[in-house]
C-alpha cells in the first residue's frame, strides 16, 4: 500500500503506446527506484528514501492495474531500455541516481550503461542479469504458490512475505491480486526468460558511477556469487551484505537496508 | 463419424515408486536412470506397429504428436514417424493425422509447411494437419520460448504456414518473430487449397475463436472424459454458432482414452494397471509448469481466478474405477464401450472427428493389439454411419477418404 502522500504521475512514452505510471514522494535530488518481478511495492523503505530525495518509482510496463496490456507494446528488452529513457526525458531528470531490485536492478545497471554520464549512484540490491552455470538463478516463475514466499524471503511467515504474498479475503480482491501478481512475473519475466542473461555482461563496463550492492543473506534465488560478478565488473562497487533477508532486504529489513543506502547515496561526490 | 487412432509413445515400464521419487515425468526425468536407448527403440518400433496395425484393422486415421524431454509421449518429431505411416500405408485409406508439429518452437515454421507438404505428397494427399499451440512444457520449459510470446509466435506461425502453402507467388515475410526474405515452397501438398487444419486445444476460449476464425477443426485433446468437457465443448459450439457458421460435428475432435475386452470385468483384469499407471504416473507434472506467469493472457488469468474454487480432482487419488466411472475412461465390454461413446462423447459432444487412444500408459504390445481388434471389429462399425442421415460433409477430413471406409482385412494380426 501506498502512504497517502505518495503522488501518481502517468507518462506516455513509446510513440503514444506505453503508459508509464510513476510514484512520485519527496524532495531532494532525484532517486529512481525500479522494482523487482513481483510489482511496487510502496513501504518503510521508500519512505524513508523519500526523506531526503525525491524519489520516483515507475511502474514495469503491464504491472500498473488497469494496464495489462501495456506489455503488448513493448517487444525487447533494447524497447523497454529505450522506454526508460524517454522517461526520463519526460520526468525532465538530466541526472539521477538509481536504486533498483532483483529484475529492476538489471534494468538500473542497463539504464546507467546506456547513459553512464547521466547516472551519479547506482544502488543493486540482490540484483540479476548475469549467469553462471555453476549457481543458477532459481527461475521463480515455476515454484509453487505454495513455496514462492520462502525462496523471496527469509521469514515466509513475516510481515513483509505477508504484505507481498497475502491474497485477500474477499473473492473480487483475491482474483485481482492473484492476477496482478502472475502477471507482474509475466511482464518482468518477458524479458529475462529462460535465463537471466540477456547481454549486461557486454554493457556493464559502460558504467561509471560508484555502485553500492546489498545482498540478503539468505538470498535463496540469487547464489551470492553474483555478487563477484557484479562486484568484479564494476570497479567501484562496495558489498553490504544484510542479515535477516532473503532476495528481498528493503522490504525485509527496511532500516538496517534504508541506512546503507541513504549513507552511500548521501555522500559527497567525491568519496 | 471419422475414428483415428492416437499414440503418445509412452515410456512403458517406469519403476513403481515413479512419482513418489521424481518430481515430474516431463522436463526433468533423468534419462540415464530411467531408460535405455536399445529399450526404447523397442518403444518406436511397437508403436508404429501399433498405429499400422490399428490402420490395417480399419481405423480411418492414425494420429502422432510431439513432446519433448518426458516419459509420458516422447516423439519429438511426430513428422518422423509420420513418414514411416505415410509410406507403410499407401495402400489403405486411412489418413496421417499429424497432431502435429509444435508452430511456436519450429523455426522457421516454414519448415513444418514443407515436412507436411512432404507428407501430402508421399501419401498421396491423406494428410490431416494439426497445427498445435504445444505445451507450456515443452514451449516454455523445455524449448525456452517466453511465456508471454507462446501464443504470438503460435498465431504468427500459423498465418505464415497457411500463406506458404497457398501463395501462386513467391513472397517475403515481415513477421515480429520471423523473417524470411523469399518464400517459396518446395514441395506443395497435393490436396488443395492445403490440407485440412486441426486445432489441437485444452479448453482456452481464445483456442474456440481462433479455430473456427480459421474454419478449422477444434480437438480437444482431454484426458478426463466427456463429462468434465461438456461445458467446455458446449462453450466451442456457441462461438461457432455466433460466428454463423455450421455445427457441423466434424468441425470438432475429441480424444478419449479407451480400452475394450470381452466383458467389463475383463476389461478390469485387463487394463486396470494400465490405466492407473497412466494417470499417476505419465500426468505426474508440477501443475504451475502447466501455467507459468504470462503464457495465459490477463483477462482469461483473471477470469479463471474469479470463477467459483473448483479443486481440480488430482488422479493421483483416483484409481481403475473411478476412472471408468467418471468417464475419464471409456472401458468394458463391447456394448459398454459403444453405448458410452455414442452416448457421452460422439452425441454429448456433437463430435465428429473422434481419435481414441489406444494404448494406455504401461499397456503392453500385446494388449494393445487386443485392444485395437476388438474396437476395431466390435465397436467401431457401429460408430460410423452416426452422423450419415443427418448429411454433413466432413470438409476436415483429406477429400479423397471421406467415402466409406472398407473394412479391409480386419483382426489380421502383425
Amino acid at each position: 500500500m501506498a502512504s497517502p502522500d505518495v503522488q501518481q504521475q502517468a507518462a506516455t512514452v513509446w510513440q503514444g503506446r506505453v503508459p508509464l505510471r510513476v510514484r512520485v514522494k519527496g524532495a531532494g535530488p532525484a532517486v529512481v527506484f525500479f522494482h523487482g518481478p513481483w510489482g511496487l511495492t510502496w513501504g518503510p523503505f521508500l519512505d524513508a528514501l523519500a526523506e531526503r530525495f525525491t524519489v520516483y518509482a515507475p511502474e514495469h510496463p503491464g504491472t500498473s492495474p488497469g494496464e495489462p496490456d501495456a506489455i503488448r507494446e513493448v517487444d525487447s528488452l533494447w524497447d523497454l531500455i529505450l522506454c526508460y529513457d524517454e522517461l526520463f526525458e519526460h520526468l525532465g531528470l538530466s541526472e539521477a541516481m538509481l536504486v533498483g531490485h532483483s529484475f529492476g536492478a538489471m534494468m538500473a545497471c542497463e539504464v546507467a550503461a546506456l547513459r553512464p554520464t547521466r547516472i551519479r549512484r547506482l544502488v543493486l540490491i540482490d540484483p540479476i542479469g548475469l549467469w553462471r552455470d555453476d549457481a543458477p538463478v532459481i527461475n521463480w516463475m515455476l515454484l509453487s504458490p505454495q513455496v514462492l514466499p520462502a525462496h523471496v524471503f527469509k521469514d515466509p511467515d513475516g510481515a513483509a512475505a505477508k504484505a507481498l504474498f497475502t491474497i485477500p479475503d474477499d473473492p473480487e480482491e483475491a482474483a485481482l491480486a492473484k492476477t496482478r501478481l502472475t502477471w507482474a512475473m509475466g511482464s518482468t519475466g518477458k524479458f529475462i526468460w529462460p535465463i537471466p542473461d540477456k547481454g549486461l555482461k557486454k554493457r556493464i563496463h559502460r558504467i561509471a558511477s560508484p555502485t553500492l550492492l546489498i545482498w540478503g543473506e539468505d538470498d535463496r534465488l540469487v547464489p551470492r556469487v553474483y555478487a563477484d560478478e557484479f562486484a568484479r565488473r564494476l570497479p567501484r562497487t562496495t558489498l553490504e551484505v544484510v542479515k535477516g533477508a532473503g532476495h528481498a532486504p528493503h522490504l525485509e529489513q527496511p532500516e538496517a537496508t534504508s541506512r546503507l543506502v541513504q549513507a552511500f547515496l548521501g555522500r559527497p561526490a567525491d568519496q | 463419424m471419422k475414428v483415428s487412432a492416437f499414440h503418445l509413445m509412452p515410456h512403458r515400464e517406469l519403476p513403481h515408486d515413479f512419482e513418489q521419487r521424481y518430481e515430474s515425468v516431463w522436463v526433468t526425468p533423468p534419462w540415464w536412470e530411467l531408460a535405455d536407448a536399445r529399450r526404447v527403440g523397442q518403444y518406436y518400433n511397437w508403436t508404429l506397429d501399433e498405429l499400422l496395425h490399428a490402420a490395417r484393422a480399419g481405423f480411418d486415421g492414425i494420429c502422432t504428436n510431439e513432446h519433448h524431454q518426458n516419459a509420458y509421449g516422447f516423439m519429438p518429431s511426430p513428422n518422423l514417424m509420420g513418414s514411416v505411416l505415410a509410406k507403410q500405408t499407401n495402400d489403405l485409406d486411412v489418413a496421417i493425422v499429424q497432431m502435429g508439429m509444435t508452430l511456436p518452437t519450429t523455426s522457421p515454421p516454414i519448415r513444418i509447411a514443407e515436412e507436411y507438404a512432404m507428407l501430402d505428397c508421399i501419401s498421396g494427399g491423406r494428410l490431416v494437419a494439426g497445427l498445435p499451440l504445444g505445451s507450456p512444457m515443452d514451449v516454455n520449459l523445455a524449448y525456452g520460448i517466453t511465456p508471454m510470446e507462446h501464443r504470438e509466435r503460435y498465431r504468427e506461425a500459423v498465418e505464415l504456414v497457411t500463406k506458404a502453402w497457398q501463395a501462386k507467388e513467391i513472397f517475403a515475410w515481415n513477421g515480429k518473430y520471423f523473417q524470411l526474405g523469399t518464400v517459396n515452397l518446395w514441395p506443395r501438398p497435393i490436396q488443395q487449397p492445403h490440407p485440412p487444419i486441426w486445432i489441437p486445444g485444452s479448453g482456452s476460449i481464445s483456442t474456440f475463436d481462433f479455430a473456427a476464425d480459421r474454419n478449422a477443426c477444434y480437438c480437444f485433446l482431454s484426458y478426463s472424459g466427456a463429462r468434465s468437457a461438456k461445458a467446455m465443448m458446449d462453450g466451442y459450439w456457441r462461438v461457432v454458432e455466433e460466428k454463423g457458421l455450421e455445427h457441423n460435428p466434424y468441425r470438432a475432435g475429441f480424444l478419449q482414452l479407451v480400452a475394450v475386452s470381452e466383458t467389463d470385468a475383463q476389461a478390469e483384469a485387463d487394463y486396470a494397471r494400465h490405466v492407473e499407471y497412466f494417470y499417476h504416473k505419465c500426468l505426474h507434472v508440477p501443475p504451475q509448469w502447466g501455467a507459468p506467469p504470462g503464457n495465459q493472457d490477463y483477462r482469461s488469468l483473471l477470469a479463471a481466478n474469479r470463477s467459483p474454487v473448483r479443486r481440480v480432482e488430482d488422479p493421483k487419488t483416483l484409481r481403475y474405477r473411478d476412472f471408468v466411472d467418471k468417464g475419464y475412461v471409456i472401458a468394458g465390454s463391447p456394448a459398454t464401450v459403444r453405448e458410452r461413446l455414442i452416448e457421452e462423447v460422439i452425441k454429448g459432444l456433437h463430435v465428429g472427428n473422434l481419435m481414441v487412444l489406444v494404448q494406455i500408459g504401461s499397456m503392453p504390445h500385446e494388449l494393445t493389439l487386443k485392444n485395437i481388434d476388438l474396437f476395431a471389429q466390435e465397436v467401431l462399425p457401429h460408430l460410423r454411419d452416426i452422423w450419415d442421415e443427418e448429411g454433413w460433409e466432413n470438409h476436415w477430413w483429406p477429400e479423397r477418404l471421406r467415402g466409406a471406409r472398407q473394412p479391409v482385412a480386419v483382426g489380421v494380426a502383425k
